[in-house]
């Protein structure tokens, strides 16, 4: 072996190795999507009511109270971005229970105590906390704390309505009817409705974090539990081993030393194109897994019009190393004009997709770009070594 | 002449059978599109989705018994398994959807939610514009690219394949009826660019004929270069077509449809490649009046 060849070898393996290093750990190199790893993306909209117009200010507060909200739920790296002029993007990733999540960031939240004549006596608005506890038959509640203004208010409204009923309403719906002993007057208060540990939790973040100034209605929601993520992915992943398998299977048979040469640039390719994902930190969603299971076929499809053209260059009677030159250069403007036009379906892809579909996009286009690397660059390499040692009669 | 003897198979002189059946194919498509239309998802056509899973086995007549309660029972319902089930519905808030969700739990059995998803009918608008923008964007990109790196014809005759591929994919969705999703999109729109992958390597061949083989009648230009990277494009079609069976089988009910819209855009795109991009060309030169390099076509098979 010459001097340029051991330095493109050795290259080769130095970016295998770097891809290694890149991806290792695997699950926590790989970011994975909300359909994988189980969460929530939704998009809210703030909309008009007669007596709450919505203006920027307005979609700021809400902005402010859902982060508010969100914090307190304890997620993880959450997304809350306002996208245009009223709509709020909100991605959770890795909650336990997405539809109690969204249920908590789409909620007005707004508190009212009302009489036996369903007048409002006062609201929420001068809480200043809340926190979910127990009583002492250990039954879930809500404990509340107004300023000084609300607590005035509270003591007011308690007093006039002694051995009567007092509803407490969130966003017009009863959560409890207790009814006034004596009045309160340190304007401290406790709700006992039917309430799981979980909804006691929520209803008290939701208290804290304030009502919202305007009403929110849910334009999408895309959840996914985390069992089904979990279970995506060991069928993606089962999926892309059994194609996997069968072509490396298929390329030994038709091909023989050949195929396994295009086995070894398609396991190297596999690598790249993890390690790239982890390298970029972009998203593996489950259309991804299948856009990395598709250039797995796609992948040997450079080998194969690079094999097929050094063998027509054989049947031409020119030496091994030769038709080897030959077939290369031929197919290579093939390999690349073919590839742009892929690349371009995937552009167009990643521009105008969402979420999941842009994650398909990045893998096809990271596996694009591998492919073509492993065939044009690891594929001739090798080729090169073994056509040194070998001649062409003893590999087809 | 030494590779012409090697020619297997006459792929202009049955051009003709090959148009039939296209035609035919892609009459049967655009009927089934154009009357019976598309079974849009809920990411175009807005609504709400529910995936959920029961700890028994359950009947399709059981939950759609539950959701008439709701003026639902209009609803899609799919069994992915004895327990596993996709209720499509229209667009439900999550109080509809918890009231729901415990119906089912007292009347049937414990379940556990394991995807939701609500489009409304603004977003669903707002995707259909961005799936047709996508589409748009990639044909343009694809005619420019083309026109870049062959001729103007060889882009016109790409696309010509290239809709015939779209068109069957879509019209087989429309004749079963199956859901057209994003993915669906995403994987019409990743045909696209592997179709003209292999209509690209055949007419890469034909460039490359032309160019050494002046003397040789149109006809077996075309002839010979379909035949000359007929195995790779075989061989190729199967190594990709192997993985979208795994994916179909294995890869779970989310990416089936995905898969299986793969597989046909795979068997037209392969197809298309050899049987009617280039023998197109030959049309267009007929048309056109084209002598290709002074060679005059006659329209039978050409002589020596």
């Amino acid at each position: 072996m010459n001097w340029t060849k051991t330095l493109r070898l050795a290259s080769v393996f130095v970016v295998i190795f770097i891809a290694i290093i890149l991806s290792f750990p695997l699950n926590e190199k790989i970011n994975l999507g909300l359909d994988l790893q189980g969460g929530s993306h939704v998009i809210l909209e703030c909309v008009d009511t007669p007596n709450a117009p919505v203006d920027n200010d307005a979609v700021n507060r809400v902005l402010e109270i859902i982060r508010n909200r969100i914090d307190q739920l304890g997620v993880s790296e959450p997304v809350i971005q306002r996208q245009g002029a009223i709509r709020i993007l909100v991605q959770l990733p890795g909650v336990e229970d997405p539809e109690a999540a969204v249920d908590l960031i789409g909620k007005t939240a707004l508190l009212e105590f009302r009489n036996e004549e369903g007048e409002t006596q006062l609201t929420g608005a001068h809480l200043i906390d809340a926190k979910s506890s127990f009583d002492q038959f250990s039954r879930s509640i809500v404990l509340i704390e107004f300023d000084k203004i609300g607590a005035k208010e509270f003591g007011e409204a308690t007093k006039n309505n002694v051995g009567k009923v007092l509803a407490i309403t969130l966003d017009g719906k009863e959560i409890s009817a207790p009814v006034v002993q004596e009045p309160i007057l340190d304007g401290k208060a406790q709700i006992t409705g039917k309430f799981t540990v979980e909804s006691a939790k929520h209803l008290a973040i939701l208290l804290r974090a304030g009502a919202l100034p305007v009403k929110v209605e849910i334009l999408e929601n895309r959840s996914v539990g985390p069992t089904l993520g979990r279970d995506s992915i060991s069928k993606g992943v089962k999926a892309g081993i059994v194609g996997l398998i069968l072509i490396l299977i298929f390329m030994l048979i038709y091909y023989k030393s050949f195929g396994l040469i295009a086995d070894f640039a398609l396991v190297v390719c596999m690598i790249l194109i993890v390690g790239a994902l982890a390298g970029l930190k972009a998203t593996l969603t489950l259309p991804g897994i299948a856009g990395m299971i598709l250039t797995i076929g796609m992948a040997v499809d450079a080998n194969i019009l690079i094999f097929e053209r050094i063998k027509e260059e054989l049947r031409l009677e020119k030496t091994f190393r030769a038709s080897i030159d030959a077939g290369f250069n031929k197919a290579f403007r093939t390999i690349f004009d073919a590839n742009v036009t892929t690349l371009i379906a995937a552009l167009a892809l990643f521009y105008f997709g969402s979420g999941p579909i842009k994650g398909f996009a990045v893998t096809l286009s990271i596996g694009i770009l591998a492919s073509m690397f492993t065939a044009i660059v690891v594929t001739k390499i090798v080729l090169e070594v073994v056509a040194a040692k070998f001649s062409s009669k003893a590999l087809l | 002449m030494d590779l012409i003897g090697k020619k297997k198979f006459d792929f202009i002189k049955n051009r003709r059978i090959v148009y039939i059946i296209s035609a035919v194919i892609i009459l049967v498509s655009l009927i089934s599109i154009i009357f019976q239309g598309f079974n849009l998802g809920i990411d175009f056509a807005g609504g709400t989705l529910i995936q959920i899973r029961f700890d028994k086995s359950v009947s399709i007549t059981e939950v759609r018994n539950v959701l008439s309660e709701f003026n639902l029972s209009r609803s899609t319902i799919q069994n992915l398994s004895e327990n596993e089930f996709v209720v499509r519905t229209e667009k439900i808030d999550s109080e509809q959807r918890k009231e729901i969700l415990s119906a089912f739990q007292e009347n049937l059995t414990d379940l556990e939610i394991l995807r939701v998803e609500t489009v409304g009918p603004v977003i669903g608008e707002n995707l259909k514009k961005l799936a047709l923008y996508a589409l748009l964007f990639a044909f343009i990109g694809i005619i420019l690219y083309i026109t870049m790196r062959f001729e103007f014809k060889f882009s016109i005759i790409s696309i010509l394949a290239l809709s015939h591929d779209c068109l069957i994919v879509l019209g087989i969705f429309s004749l079963l009826q199956k859901e057209i999703t994003i993915s669906i999109i995403a994987a019409v729109l990743t045909i696209v660019g592997y179709s003209l992958n292999n209509t690209i390597v055949i007419l890469d061949r034909l460039r490359e004929n032309i160019k050494f083989k002046t003397r040789e009648p149109f006809e077996n230009l075309i002839n010979m270069s379909i035949n000359q990277s007929l195995s790779r494009t075989i061989n190729t079609a199967l190594t990709t077509i192997i993985p979208i069976l795994a994916l179909y089988f294995f890869g779970g009910n989310i990416l089936s449809d995905f898969a299986l819209a793969l597989f046909i855009g795979m068997i037209a795109g392969t197809y298309s490649s050899v049987f009617i991009a280039s023998p197109l060309l030959l049309e267009w030169n007929k048309i056109f009046k084209i002598h290709q390099k002074g060679i005059r076509i006659t329209g039978k098979k050409g002589k020596k």
